[in-house]
């Protein structure tokens, strides 16, 4: 079965209609890459996915393993194991990240009638999930985001992502304004969560990512709708060619 | 002129007043033979006596202060308030099916054994709750140290010397109107000494001090702590208590002297009355410490999230060279509530340090302002003070305000002051349902981040039970 299905998906946010008509089927283990350029409305397909209160949604439907993911609210998605790996990581002062991603772990647990995990079992846990992204158990101690560089908010997204192990994981931009380095890390962490059970939707405006995280699909995002799909090539073929190619907009691909 | 005292209490003793609890009751209205009944009541001494009717005498010269504050409320009508009750004031239910389902349902969010549910609602039970024995164990330990701990009442009897060495000496009963209603008619409360060099090696918590049922609205309490000693008091309790009395007007004093430590901390939910500001407890209460000897110490805490109004402003007066005054402080408000809290930090002595840590919270309609001086007279060399004064903002319908007055008499002092205010945001909640927190807990989670470095000032089990609290005040606050 099919692990997301958006149909016809029309979203307006203030009465703007930002998306018009998208319609896109993942699979499990498949990695999708929706590109575009700025303001094709792929962070709003990646905040919809999640539940954003902001956006309305006019037409359309988005299943998810068979449910209607837009009758559940955004933590019940995040139980049924959706999870965005935000493009602008909101800051949480005076909460420690190990603080907040056990509450996200437990909740998610008792949501599925799995017991709790005590704080000394979920640093074990936690001990295992930092290598992934290379980070010792300092960060665990320092408050949610807060005086976190941009670098270390976009991992800080990756290790969620591997502690609360989602079955659908959407990545918006998770790799702009990161420095080479700092991509690889992500890249790696992104990588290592791969799984023939898990999907992956990746918003980004730069094919750059994708030479590390290769995707089995390709979306093009224009003005609201997929204006091309295709496999792993379309996207170097974007780099080369530039959005103009399908958009008709001039718009440097970088 | 005592003789028409005694014809008083004769009268209201004939009536049957010891016997009968419905008639323990001095009927409503305050004149002088009203502070002397209360007096003799209590089985007061003459200087007591003497002391309550200049509170009263200084009481009718003054005004109630209406106009500086920042909040509104129904004037009190003070001659229809029966100054004294017997301890119980509240009617006691016959079971807890009859309380209010709103207070139940907080009770057991907070995780409140039944027990202890019954006997915050007053309901008659016939096995009282076991803090008596508790307390009175604890009690044998404080008194083999020396350190004494019991209601005022049982002070004045027991230990009249100490009370007159101490009372009014950082409260006068000229105070101010509340502070003088409340030295004219206090009721009871509790009496602290903590003898020279002694550290007190437990928290002292009014929840287990025997004979604390219905300590009533005209609460006093004195703490003292002798040279080098320590003493940290937990004051109220975080489960709203049915309460019909509305004025509540307390007076806290604490004197320590040379090298002493008093931290004192208070989590304050009393009823705060129905979503449109209906009944609720105005919360008047002058609370005020003393570092009398250099090198003292005297730190509050306060979590404030009941009462419809609340109007008080814990204090530190640093007379002793290199003396510290504290400050940490989360008011809230939600619905109708309206509070006027912050801290006078008043430096006398050289190098004496404060610190002001306040956090304000506004949902709903509430009106949330903090008040503060910070005064350093000529003589307070080098003198220290820090302010950081935080408001938070739920919603668009409630508002926050601040009211700093600084004033500085010695050009070596230092003083500093930051502020701000923010608006919790539909992007930090949306991050944490995201996560997979339900509304509530996320407003919980980033309000406890907000607060933290007061929260972290409270004993273990009290900050425990406050961030609990704290998420069941703003419930219901954001979308």
């Amino acid at each position: 079965m099919a692990m997301l299905v958006i149909t016809d998906l029309h979203v307006s946010v203030d009465d703007n209609p930002i998306l018009k008509g998208i319609s896109l089927t993942v699979n499990p283990g498949e990695v999708h890459a929706i590109m575009g350029p700025n303001g094709s409305g792929k962070s709003t397909l990646a905040q919809v996915i999640a539940g954003h209160p902001a956006y309305e949604v006019t037409a359309g439907s988005i299943r998810f393993e068979g449910e209607d993911l837009l009758e559940m609210e955004p933590e019940e998605r995040a139980h049924a194991g959706v999870f965005l790996a935000f493009q602008y990581p909101v800051e949480i002062p005076g909460i420690t990240n190990a603080y907040f991603l056990r509450a996200g772990y437990n909740e998610i647990r008792k949501a599925r009638g799995e017991p709790e995990l005590d704080p000394m079992d979920f640093l074990d846990l936690l001990e295992e999930k930092l290598a992934l992204v290379n980070w010792g158990p300092e960060i665990m101690q320092r408050a949610v985001n807060h005086g976190f560089s941009g670098g270390e908010k976009k991992r800080n997204e990756i290790l969620q992502m591997a502690v609360l192990e989602p079955r659908l994981a959407v990545l918006d931009e998770t790799d702009s304004g990161l420095d080479i380095d700092a991509l690889r890390t992500v890249a790696d962490g992104v990588n290592a969560l791969r799984r023939p059970d898990r999907a992956m939707v990746v918003v980004t405006h730069y094919q750059r990512l994708l030479t590390y995280v290769v995707p089995d699909r390709v979306h093009v995002l224009a003005d609201g709708r997929i204006v091309r799909s295709g496999g792993k090539e379309l996207a170097l073929e974007l780099e080369e060619k530039g959005y103009e190619w399908l958009t008709g907009v001039a718009e440097a691909v970088a | 002129m005592s003789s028409d005292v005694e014809t008083l209490v004769n009268r209201e003793y004939k009536h049957g007043w010891v016997t009968e609890i419905e008639a323990d009751v001095v009927p409503p209205g305050l004149d002088e033979d009203v502070v002397r009944l209360i007096s003799a009541k209590k089985g007061e001494p003459d200087w007591l006596t003497e002391w309550r009717l200049k509170g009263y005498r200084a009481w009718q010269k003054m005004t109630e202060p209406h106009h500086w504050p920042n909040i509104t409320y129904h004037p009190v009508d003070y001659q229809a308030i029966s100054y004294y009750a017997a301890p119980k004031t509240t009617v006691p239910l016959g079971s807890l099916d009859e309380l209010d389902p709103k207070l139940r349902e907080t009770y057991e969010k907070l995780g409140i054994p039944l027990a202890e549910q019954q006997r915050l609602a007053g309901v008659a039970v016939d096995a009282i709750f076991d803090s008596v024995s508790v307390g009175t164990s604890y009690k044998a330990q404080l008194a083999e140290q020396g350190i004494i701990f019991c209601s005022f009442g049982e002070a004045v009897r027991e230990h009249p010397e100490l009370v007159r060495k101490y009372l009014g000496t950082v409260v006068p009963y000229t105070d101010n109107f509340f502070a003088s209603l409340n030295s004219a008619v206090f009721t009871d409360g509790s009496f602290v000494f903590v003898p020279r060099g002694v550290r007190c090696p437990m928290d002292l918590s009014t929840y287990f001090r025997i004979n604390q049922a219905g300590t009533g609205q005209f609460e006093r309490t004195l703490i003292v702590a002798e040279e080098g000693a320590s003493v940290s008091y937990l004051e109220g309790c975080t489960a709203p208590r049915r309460d019909e009395n509305q004025l509540h007007a307390a007076v806290v004093e604490l004197v320590a002297l040379e090298g002493a430590t008093i931290k004192y901390s208070t989590v304050q939910n009393w009823y705060a009355g129905d979503e449109e500001g209906r009944g609720g407890v105005y919360n008047f209460v002058t609370k005020r410490g003393k570092c009398a000897g250099p090198h003292s110490k005297i730190s509050w805490t306060q979590v404030e999230t009941g009462s419809a109004i609340t109007w008080k402003y814990p204090s530190v007066i640093l007379q002793g060279d290199h003396s510290v005054g504290e400050f940490y402080s989360v008011a809230v408000v939600n619905g109708r509530q309206q509070a006027d809290t912050g801290t006078k930090m008043i430096h006398m002595g050289r190098n004496t340090r404060s610190t002001v840590v306040s956090k304000g919270i506004s949902a709903g309609r509430g009106q949330n302002s903090y008040r503060g001086l910070v005064k350093v007279l000529g003589g307070a060399e080098r003198a220290r003070n820090y302010t950081q004064c935080d408001s938070m903002l739920i919603g668009n319908r409630c508002g926050a305000h601040t009211f700093p007055y600084i004033d500085v008499r010695n050009r070596t002092a230092a003083v500093e002051h930051e502020a701000s205010t923010s608006k919790i945001g539909e992007d930090q909640i949306f991050y944490l349902k995201q996560r997979g927190l339900n509304t509530e807990n996320a407003i919980s989670m980033v309000v406890n981040g907000f607060c933290k470095e007061v929260f972290r000032e409270l004993p273990m089990e009290f900050a425990v039970e406050a961030q609990k609290l704290l998420g069941i005040s703003l419930e219901g606050s954001v979308g």
